[in-house]
């Protein structure tokens, strides 16, 4: 299922070509029809083209931020792990107090102050999510700690930032990916709900978000097929991905 | 040799140390909360400080491209925007700590009297949709429990998972398109008609659908989890005891397997709060209901930094006494829970 999602995204922009920037007023909130799949938008251009290139931006973004997030998390984790300490319980504050804020607030803060930034967006979204990997990766990283491998090595003159390399970060990776995959869904809704509130991507430029913002004045005209595309292609591209990523811990606790 | 040589502790023993348990628990949070309020607004006026945005060209809006090199110069010295980005904050915490917050571009008044003004609004869709759906969730998650597993139980289940999918802001999108453009029952938003005094009965049409919708955003999660707990209760020994009692499986879920999953339901539920803030903000939002979320995105999209700030902290204030508040009563509702958790 997620294979179609990412498909659709990828091919259907490149077989339409530049369709879906051709504006025809003629055409205009066409409900959807044989020659038009999902209808058409206000300016008439065709949402099932449009869509699929506004889920591929919304695709990209949210890989950007789970990787993003990835990258600070393991590290901040494994090191928190590695040092210990009182280094370790200060990084476990932080990683706290980063949770406590409301991290859809801190985004919209961050978007409003650099506006129309798509860097924004994704450092916002990265910035507000590592915490939750940083933990994990802790948490596997100090499972390892204890183990003979780990106390040889040390035995063995290896310094901590070689454990860190050599043990940590591939005892934690496994785990690492899986939260990261978790983490694609939450950067769609965020994106998609910054770009909503008009404070995300500019109007031009398709996404989910985008398109649901659109959404709200065409619902208010009758066109519900304005909404309910966007809204069911998000519906089915989160429970995918949660469906896989549910998938991935199973497979990874059949291991450990 | 009594019996009474070595004495179970006394109900005011145990009450002393249970008191005395919570206490830390106030007193650990409150220290730890402390740094995250400061850090949160240093960060706001970090960020403020290297983003691209000018204070200048906010507060004189289009008055900027007229205005004289000179006359920027003089209103930035007026306006106190020559300093550092740190000593504007020592400044704006110092004036925060006596209740003065600024002055709030966008709605032209004191920032604390936007909150006023519109607090009152917010609690009330928010607080009113919350109730509804913690009701609808013990009411489902009980049905549920007579037979888990069951057709019920398994079209909730994934009712609630599809549910759970939608933001906040399509689920508004979708009552709007239903309830006030094709059907026309209720009114699509505001707080009351265009012109008319807000009376009770105005008040309560236009409610409906913001308080729908904030019920349904937070439905699912709710039955989630409860209905996770109660499975979780329904399997173990305790309740197979009272079920070999031959009590009737009405009694069995209302008096024992409710009971014993409320209290980590409670406890999740203080730690909800920051997504029933954002969903107040997308359905203040799309309903343009005058509440204090909604002030969220206009003072963000009109860069109103006074107001932004405040309801930043507030915010992350609020989220932290929230959850403060629901550890204390899990630690009260379940004597099993102590202070090092």
């Amino acid at each position: 299922m997620l294979a179609g999602i990412v498909a659709y995204a990828v091919f259907v922009p490149m077989l339409a070509g530049t369709d879906q920037k051709v504006t025809d007023f003629s055409a205009a909130r066409l409900p959807p029809s044989s020659a038009h799949l999902f209808g058409t938008d206000h300016a008439g251009r065709d949402l099932f083209v449009r869509l699929a290139s506004g889920l591929r931006v919304s695709l990209l973004i949210a890989a950007l931020c789970a990787v993003l997030a990835m990258v600070l998390g393991m590290l901040v984790g494994s090191v928190s792990a590695a040092v210990g300490g009182r280094t370790d319980r200060i990084i476990m504050r932080i990683i706290d107090a980063v949770n406590a804020v409301p991290h859809l607030l801190l985004g919209v803060v961050i978007v409003a102050m650099f506006r129309g930034s798509v860097i924004a967006i994704i450092a916002s979204i990265a910035l507000t999510h590592w915490t939750q990997v940083a933990r994990i990766v802790r948490a596997e990283a100090l499972s390892v700690r204890g183990l003979e491998y780990v106390e040889a090595s040390y035995l063995l003159g290896a310094t901590r930032a070689q454990v860190l390399r050599r043990h940590f970060l591939p005892a934690a990776l496994g785990q690492g990916m899986v939260a990261t995959v978790m983490l694609l869904p939450h950067a769609i809704w965020h994106e998609s709900t910054l770009s909503f509130l008009g404070l995300g991507l500019s109007p031009d430029r398709a996404s989910l978000g985008t398109l649901l913002q659109e959404a709200q004045a065409e619902v208010l005209l009758g066109g519900w097929w304005a909404l309910v595309f966007p809204a069911l292609l998000l519906l089915c591209t989160t429970l995918a991905i949660a469906a896989c990523g549910s998938g991935l811990v199973s497979r990874t606790e059949g291991r450990s | 040799m009594s019996l009474e040589a070595t004495p179970l502790p006394g109900r005011q023993a145990r009450r002393r140390r249970r008191r005395a348990e919570l206490r830390t628990i106030v007193v650990r949070r409150t220290v730890l909360a402390v740094p995250v309020v400061l850090g949160v607004s240093l960060l706001v006026f970090l960020l403020a400080a290297v983003s691209p945005f000018d204070p200048l060209a906010a507060y004189l809006g289009d008055r900027y491209v007229q205005a004289s090199v000179e006359q920027r110069r003089q209103l930035s010295e007026a306006l106190n925007l020559e300093t550092s980005w740190f000593s504007a904050w020592w400044q704006w915490a110092g004036s925060a700590l006596t209740g003065d917050f600024g002055h709030s571009r966008v709605f032209r008044q004191p920032v604390t009297a936007v909150m006023a003004e519109r607090l009152p609004w917010t609690l009330l869709v928010a607080g009113t949709g919350l109730f509804l759906a913690v009701v609808t969730a013990l009411l489902a998650a009980v049905r549920c429990a007579y037979r888990p597993g069951g057709p019920l139980d398994r079209a909730v289940g994934a009712a609630a998972t599809v549910l759970q999918g939608l933001p906040p802001f399509v689920i508004s999108l979708g009552l709007l398109g239903i309830f006030a453009v094709t059907a026309g029952w209720l009114p699509g938003g505001g707080l009351t008609d265009p012109g008319a005094e807000p009376s009770a009965g105005q008040v309560a049409r236009h409610m409906v659908l913001p308080v729908l919708a904030t019920a349904l955003s937070q439905l699912p999660w709710l039955l989630l989890s409860l209905r996770a707990s109660m499975a979780g209760v329904l399997r173990s020994d305790a309740v197979r005891g009272v079920r070999l009692r031959g009590l009737r499986e009405r009694t069995v879920i209302r008096k024992h397997v409710l009971p014993a999953a409320l209290a980590p339901f409670i406890a999740v539920l203080g730690s909800r709060l920051p997504e029933v803030i954002v969903g107040a903000v997308l359905i203040e939002t799309v309903f343009s209901w005058p509440g204090l979320a909604a002030a969220v995105v206009s003072s963000a999209q009109a860069l109103d930094f006074a107001l932004l700030a405040a309801l930043t902290v507030m915010t992350t204030v609020a989220v932290l006494a929230a959850s403060l508040l629901a550890d204390l009563l899990y630690v009260l509702l379940d004597p099993r829970v102590t202070a090092d958790v």
